[in-house]
């Protein structure tokens, strides 16, 4: 039990990981830059438009306002999730790109590391993109929205967490189906995201509250662009800084269980 | 600290690897030297992958003794692999960057500055003979290409030490010509080259010294031309196996072997075993050759696989 525990030896030598990464992002940045800006579009016109034009406002605020931060929210999930998921299985298993990198100077704690960072990376240019657009047609307000950014960072790294763990256990890349549905699908409806989640019954509420880490997510983030800011951010924050400690932790020794034999 | 003159670049004392219930390692024991080549041959399965994973510090040891430039790889694995160059058995090249970007990308993990892991790259890149490739991406390359590059991504950092798992792997024999070359120069700069192959022919060609392994445990160790030499002799008579050549050579008293369906004679002057055979045991095909590292891992490998 103590090895997944133990706090990992990082190096600065992460940072190599981290940077590989963003190198390829960068070269095939068409690819990568156009779909959060469509997704951005996409559930403004459908979600906020569409549905919003009936639902009119929640809790008094509009609606289009409303699920605005949640699917901020709901990207830095997907995009920190997926990436270290299906995108480290394949860096992993497929190119034995891990296997290569620890030949060097870098330990897999580094490169276990590296990955987690860049995850939170994929999050934040994701937020950082998306942000002007929803700017544009009014749905969030600066300045205090700018915090999205670095919230941005923290969420994706703890789904980044969340997912390497994933990674580290699952004997096939089919097998990452089931997290994927089983936990990310729901998460996104159920945590306060589209309809508050005092509608659901009290027992649902205190579940998403003790086990969805998008719900504490969620809230902060809806604070910040609408903006109304309470006490309770803390402890949300307090929620999401531990719970991304916890999981980064075992996932990096997870990982070292798995591939130093 | 430090100050001790440790003879080897590799020292190994009763190195011991096991998973789980299986004992890949068996206590082995050797010393690599400066500018030498050191082969690993054995079958499949008899812990030469293993050994050079722990010499790369990427697979702990279970017991035993190590050091590899005088350091243990328990202790300081990055500062070993900042000196190793390593040419693992499966291709593990970077498919989302080019040849170059593969070596300049390489490069970057070992600390190396932008403009020298530039001019680096380039010229390993004709070391290797994959100018031309130079900014095509690594999946359009042929298999012995990519073993090529991948042997100039060990090159990157000017490593003290070259680690080669089955260099010449599943290539074509032009390709493998190609890499034998390479080493053979990098051997002849002064490199110290640590490998493994199943192919008897490149120990023989390849190595200053060698270790013989099978089930974890290092059968012989010596130069191929002396293991030869002690273990089979100069030169081999071959002859079919019929009941009249057999008796025929139990009657002359020469010691024989038989492997498959015919019978090996291993001798010092294969002139006089073929003339006592021609003469007195009337055989219909006699061939004599020299002696090869084949033979003598036949002798020792093969036996044991047998029982």
């Amino acid at each position: 039990m103590q090895q997944f525990w133990s706090v990992p030896k990082i190096t600065q030598r992460a940072w190599k990981v981290w940077h590989r990464n963003l190198v390829v992002f960068f070269r095939t940045w068409k690819v990568n830059f156009f779909p959060p800006l469509i997704e951005a579009f996409l559930y403004l016109f459908a979600i906020g438009l569409g549905i919003g034009s009936y639902v009119k406002e929640i809790e008094g605020i509009p609606y289009v306002n409303y699920i605005a931060p949640a699917i901020l929210a709901i990207s830095v999930m997907n995009s920190a999730f997926f990436e270290c998921t299906y995108g480290s299985y394949v860096r992993m298993y497929y190119q034995k790109s891990f296997d290569a990198m620890i030949a060097t100077p870098l330990s897999i704690e580094d490169v276990i590391a590296g990955e987690l960072l860049w995850g939170a990376t994929r999050s934040l240019v994701y937020v950082i993109i998306m942000l002007p657009v929803f700017f544009a047609f009014g749905v969030i307000s600066l300045p205090l929205s700018l915090f999205a950014i670095p919230l941005a960072f923290l969420g994706g790294l703890m789904f980044a967490g969340i997912a390497m763990c994933f990674t580290a256990i699952t004997p096939s890349i089919d097998t990452l189906n089931y997290p994927s549905f089983l936990f990310i699908t729901p998460m996104a409806l159920f945590s306060g995201t589209f309809f508050p989640l005092t509608l659901l019954p009290v027992l649902f509420q205190y579940i998403a509250l003790a086990i969805f880490p998008l719900t504490h997510l969620v809230a902060i983030m809806r604070m910040l662009t609408l903006p109304a800011l309470s006490g309770s951010i803390v402890l949300h924050l307090a929620w999401i800084l531990i719970v991304t400690a916890v999981f980064c932790i075992i996932a990096i020794n997870l990982m070292r269980k798995r591939l130093i034999v | 600290m430090g100050d001790d003159p440790i003879p080897g670049i590799i020292e190994v004392t009763n190195l011991v690897k096991k998973f789980g219930g299986i004992t890949a390692v068996d206590g082995i024991t050797f010393s690599v030297y400066k500018g030498e080549v050191f082969g690993f041959l054995g079958p499949n399965g008899a812990g030469k992958t293993s050994t050079m994973k722990i010499i790369a510090c990427v697979s702990p040891r279970t017991s035993g003794e190590l050091q590899v430039f005088g350091m243990d790889p328990d202790i300081s694995p990055a500062e070993i692999k900042q000196r190793l160059g390593i040419v693992p058995q499966e291709t593990n090249l970077d498919p989302d960057f080019t040849c170059y970007g593969n070596l300049f990308t390489y490069s970057r993990y070992f600390d190396i500055p932008p403009d020298i892991a530039h001019k680096k790259a380039e010229e390993l890149l004709e070391f290797v003979q994959l100018g031309e490739k130079r900014d095509v991406t690594v999946e359009k390359l042929s298999g012995g290409m990519k073993r090529r590059l991948i042997l100039a991504r060990a090159l990157v950092n000017n490593p003290d030490l070259l680690i080669l798992d089955e260099p010449t792997i599943g290539l074509d024999p032009q390709a493998r010509h190609l890499i034998w070359e390479k080493l053979k120069l990098l051997q002849a700069q002064g490199n110290t080259i640590v490998l493994t192959t199943h192919y008897l022919d490149e120990a023989e060609r390849l190595c200053d010294r060698l270790v013989i392994m099978d089930n974890g445990k290092i059968l012989v160790e010596g130069s191929p031309a002396d293991l030869v030499k002690q273990y089979v002799g100069n030169e081999i008579v071959e002859v079919e196996k019929t009941e009249d050549v057999l008796s025929c050579l139990k009657e002359n008293r020469i010691p024989f072997e038989i492997t498959g369906d015919s019978v090996q004679i291993a001798t010092e002057s294969s002139r006089e075993v073929a003339r006592i055979l021609l003469d007195h045991c009337s055989p219909h095909k006699v061939l004599t050759r020299p002696a090869t590292l084949e033979d003598v891992f036949l002798k020792l490998a093969g036996r044991k696989l047998r029982e």
